[in-house]
């Protein structure tokens, strides 16, 4: 349901103010998104500075920096440091994106980093995203086959491969849904950019041989017809995909089904 | 994990905090325009029912409608008209498999907003 201000629990308060660097001359204000789960505290932005001669040029540099050497109870997830495992995916500057793959240099003024939006928040940076892997998982992100299992493997042309090529690439790490207003406003029901970009890379997959099933599955007005082309998937993908165009894809396949 | 909070989390925060981009921005203006029109559409249909009622009721309703006001709302309504015409196509556009790299639905949507400009601008030359 469309509700544009946050609810009462999830008002920002301004937080802290952390100390300067001493004997720093290239300084950099950050603002932080902090929520902590245990002190019944509304969720407050706190500012740290950080000596940009003496931090590394990714916003999760500066992030570890910061856990590492002002305050270790900052708290978000990250893992491989180089925009393959989606784990530090946030809000960035107003977009969202991979901290670890996400310069400073692009960002004017403060960084301000915030969860990915429109999530419960379990701590600070860390959205839960237990609901958003249900709806991947919805979607039966596997090979489906009703032919017998080939002696050797499933074999496929390389043109029918090369269609796989902008889809296979996702790391679900949920930027784009969590940029797209339609699945802040009905994220219930409407599957959101990642799941169905997914679903149409299974869907356009030459070997699988459900695609009759996953488009019956997507047939409803709100899994897949919740998607309105505005495109804040596709600006937002840290990996350059572009799941409106897959979502328009899965489209014309129901109209070019039913005529 | 029994003594995980997970009654009261807070909703992280989202138009508030998500810069709005050129597709955003001309997905929302379609829906503003196209809900603006309703109003427009009752407006004329009131002027009609009026012109259809008495000839002193029509001069009221004519009166408010030719107004620096009226005139306003009915410029406003032609960019509107213009710009949901042309967000139309847009999606028709989009809809057919066409335009929807990244580049080209931003060129779209330039052209969705300039273009409702000068048809506007257009209109009210010829009117």
């Amino acid at each position: 349901m469309v509700q544009f201000s946050l609810p009462k629990n999830s008002k920002i308060t301004t937080g802290k103010t952390w100390p300067k660097p001493a004997g720093a001359s290239n300084v950099r204000k950050f603002k932080i998104y902090r929520w902590n789960p245990d002190d019944g505290q509304n969720p407050r932005v706190d500012t740290y500075f950080l000596d940009m001669d003496a931090c590394g040029p990714m916003v999760l540099d500066a992030l570890i920096k910061i856990k590492n050497e002002i305050d270790p109870t900052l708290t978000f997830r990250r893992s491989c440091r180089e925009g393959i495992c989606g784990s530090c995916a946030m809000n960035i500057d107003g977009i969202n994106t991979l901290a670890c793959i996400y310069g400073m240099d692009e960002i004017k003024g403060d960084v301000a980093i915030y969860p990915l939006p429109h999530m419960p928040v379990v701590k600070d940076l860390i959205p839960d995203l237990t609901h958003f892997y249900a709806q991947h998982a919805s979607i039966m992100p596997w090979l489906e086959t009703k032919t017998n299992r080939p002696a050797k493997e499933w074999k496929q042309s390389i043109e029918d491969r090369k269609k796989l090529d902008g889809l296979y690439e996702c790391v679900m790490c949920a930027s784009c849904s969590t940029s797209c207003p339609s699945y802040w406003w009905n994220g219930d029901r409407y599957l959101g950019p990642a799941a169905l970009l997914h679903a149409y890379r299974w869907i356009i997959d030459s070997r699988d041989e459900a695609t009759p099933e996953r488009l019956d599955q997507l047939e409803d007005p709100f899994k897949l017809y919740r998607c309105h082309t505005i495109m804040n998937c596709a600006k937002t993908c840290p990996k350059g995909l572009n799941p409106a165009k897959a979502i328009s894809h899965i489209k014309q396949m129901m109209v070019e089904r039913s005529v | 994990m029994a003594d995980v909070n997970r009654g009261n989390r807070p909703l992280s925060p989202h138009l508030q905090v998500y810069r709005p981009q050129l597709t955003s921005l001309t997905s929302i203006l379609t829906r503003i325009t196209g809900n603006a029109l309703i109003v427009s559409a009752l407006l004329i249909a009131w002027w009609f029912l009026a012109a259809a009622t008495s000839p002193e009721y029509f001069a009221i309703a004519n009166g408010v409608l030719t107004s620096w006001f009226g005139d306003l709302v009915m410029v406003l309504s032609a960019l509107g008209l213009w710009y949901h015409t042309l967000a139309g196509i847009r999606h028709l556009i989009w809809d057919n498999g066409y335009m929807l790299d990244l580049d080209q639905a931003e060129k779209l949507g330039w052209f969705v907003i300039t273009g409702s400009v000068i048809l506007t601008v257009l209109t009210i030359i010829i009117v």
